[in-house]
């Protein structure tokens, strides 16, 4: 069965636009380091959305390829972002990322 | 059934939005769970059934509970969400969003030219395993590596956390 729609790929493209500035917002304004990497996480996923959108133009497999690469980084950063996390919680007994400032003084 | 495409728009906007603003840390996630699933239907609708499988898989499955169990190791009390109301006045958001709406804008602007069709053609994980393993392959052993170092990497990080947590016990 196929399921695959035409949808107008500018319309994919600006959900996929919307979704990283939305995240990007997050970065910037976010304190707590949990949302900060929530926001970095819907920034890729907006990433892996264009790519699978462009895949799908042209009916390629390479959007999703590019996708399931994405999909390493994401799980990679996470897994290292999330040790710093417990040692940002662990050594300043907060989760402001701001409290990380010994470099400055 | 196009208008699937755009209910599934809305919900991942809507629910992306609810992440960013939220100040309960496991509410937030919960949201983000349906965000990564209404991505999930569009990838399905776009013809790329394999890459919505891997987005429930890997995102929302593996991903997300990974921050869950990061939420609930700290254990974030109740003072958790006063906190987050202390650190996020609202005027904090003008200025950022003064600097992405423009970026928003522009990229809308750059990508409205001749309307174009996606292709409606299913691409099936089959054509994507030949593809991956055939000219993508150093690129697939690259990404093991990647993950072989993150793995040491996190371990390491977290080991320590750990083991001086047990010495406190």
């Amino acid at each position: 069965m196929n399921f695959a729609l035409s949808i107008p790929l500018e319309h994919v493209f600006v959900l996929a636009v919307a979704l990283f500035c939305v995240g990007l917002t997050g970065v910037l304004v976010r304190r707590n380091v949990m949302f900060v990497l929530m926001s970095l996480e819907v920034m890729m996923n907006a990433c892996g959305l264009a790519f699978v959108a462009a895949g799908a133009r042209w009916a390629q497999a390479d959007g999703q390829i590019m996708f399931m690469f994405i999909l390493a980084l994401a799980a990679a950063e996470v897994a290292v972002a999330l040790g710093i996390v417990l040692q940002l919680s662990r050594r300043f007994d907060s989760l402001d990322v701001d409290a990380a400032d010994e470099m400055h003084s | 059934m196009e208008s699937l495409f755009y209910i599934a728009a809305v919900t991942a906007l809507a629910s992306t939005v609810l992440v960013v603003t939220g100040k309960n840390a496991s509410h937030a996630l919960i949201y983000l769970i349906v965000s990564l699933l209404s991505v999930a239907v569009i990838f399905f609708l776009l013809g790329a059934p394999f890459a919505a499988a891997l987005e429930v898989v890997v995102y929302a499955g593996a991903i997300v509970v990974l921050f869950l169990f990061v939420v609930m190791m700290l254990n974030l009390g109740k003072g958790s969400v006063a906190r987050e109301s202390a650190w996020l006045r609202p005027s904090m958001w003008v200025l950022p969003s003064l600097l992405t709406v423009p970026l928003f804008l522009g990229l809308v602007y750059v990508l409205s030219g001749e309307p174009v069709q996606t292709g409606g053609v299913m691409v099936g994980p089959k054509a994507v395993g030949t593809q991956l393993f055939g000219p993508y392959l150093l690129a697939v052993e690259l990404a093991g590596i990647l993950l072989l170092a993150a793995l040491v990497g996190a371990y390491h990080l977290g080991r320590r956390y750990l083991s001086e947590r047990r010495e406190e016990v």
